[in-house]
């Protein structure tokens, strides 16, 4: 299993699918990812790739179909630090700290 | 990503050339830095351009803080792209064929050498780079860097000591070679005789693999690649 997450991204786009690049840019305590680890995601729902365990990644995918549409990046925190209810956490206590890209 | 970015970071990896992508988090410019050019939307101050170097050779991704330390003064990112990590198993024998394909789900490129053409074939290995000429000459020829990990398991020290005596030398972060206490002791005093140094010697990961009480081939595998990756991760471990 190659690290071949950028590879279907650009493969998605080739497509004419809209692409955005998902990347965990920081870490704090015990994040199950780390830095560097990558996720893209295309406006039809696919993924491929992962930032967390599976905790934070509905929320990611949410942030990319926004990023999709505008072509801005964002920068997302998840993690205990935040007590904002509605702030999808990471049951493991950690932080993470995740930057998204639209892929033109 | 600029379309221009990412066709050539696409390229640098395909070409097996080591690459960091740069991130502006402020402004969502990107830049490529090699170990010897630099492309894309911004410049890089030297101490900078010298520090994402030192990340790209320590395959280390992460933000590079502003020297300033305010709060917020975080403003690059740095993603190193190396090439794999490499595997030369020497021997295209049957636990060979398990490690393989572990090997590569672990993120590993493979290359089993072999100089006996029934071992190392297609059919046998699939996909697999397959090397048919002497191991000390196939191991001299790929290079072995810190990022490669080389095992031995032919049994037979016509093709198995030669690799060591090469692979000892070598930068390689990890040498294993299968067999039993008893094989390992005579390839110790065989390979001493050749003028191996003690030092040299406690290098290698004998009898190879984590002691899970592997009985088959690929139980085998599990345990040696289990043992490649404790030694990758976690220093001093294995």
């Amino acid at each position: 299993m190659r690290d071949d997450i950028l590879e279907q991204a650009a493969g998605w786009r080739a497509e004419g699918r809209k692409v955005a690049l998902a990347t965990v840019v920081a870490t704090w305590g015990s994040s199950p990812r780390p830095v560097g680890s990558q996720m893209a995601v295309d406006d039809a729902g696919s993924m491929i790739g992962s930032v967390s365990g599976g905790c934070i990644e509905g929320a990611v995918v949410h942030e990319a179909r926004k990023t999709m549409e505008d072509g801005e990046p964002r920068m997302i925190s998840f993690g205990v630090s935040n007590e904002m209810a509605w702030e999808v956490g990471l049951a493991c206590g950690g932080r993470v700290q995740v930057y998204v890209e639209a892929v033109e | 990503m600029k379309r221009d970015i990412t066709e050539r970071l696409l390229a640098a990896r395909k070409a097996g050339r080591p690459v960091a992508l740069v991130t502006d988090l402020g402004t969502g410019l990107q830049t490529l830095v090699y170990e010897d050019a630099i492309h894309g939307g911004f410049g890089l101050e030297d101490d900078r351009l010298a520090e994402v170097r030192d990340r790209l050779r320590q395959d280390r991704s992460g933000l590079i803080t502003d020297p300033e330390g305010e709060e917020d003064g975080v403003q690059l990112f740095v993603q190193t792209h190396n090439p794999p990590l490499r595997l030369l198993v020497v021997g295209a024998v049957h636990i060979a064929q398990a490690l393989a394909p572990l090997a590569a789900l672990t993120g590993y490129a493979v290359t089993v050498i072999d100089p006996r053409g029934s071992f190392a074939t297609e059919s046998r290995f699939p996909g697999v780079s397959l090397h048919d000429s002497w191991p000390d000459e196939a191991l001299t020829e790929l290079k072995i860097d810190n990022r490669t990990a080389v095992v031995t398991l032919t049994h037979d020290p016509k093709l198995d000591d030669p690799a060591l005596l090469v692979a000892l030398r070598s930068p390689a972060f990890y040498v294993g070679s299968l067999g039993s206490r008893r094989t390992h002791a005579k390839r110790l005093e065989r390979l001493t005789e050749q003028g191996v140094t003690d030092a040299e010697l406690a290098r290698i990961h004998a009898p190879v693999g984590l002691d899970i009480g592997a009985v088959t081939p690929a139980e085998i595998a599990l345990s040696v690649m289990a043992q490649i990756t404790a030694v990758r991760r976690k220093a001093g471990a294995a």
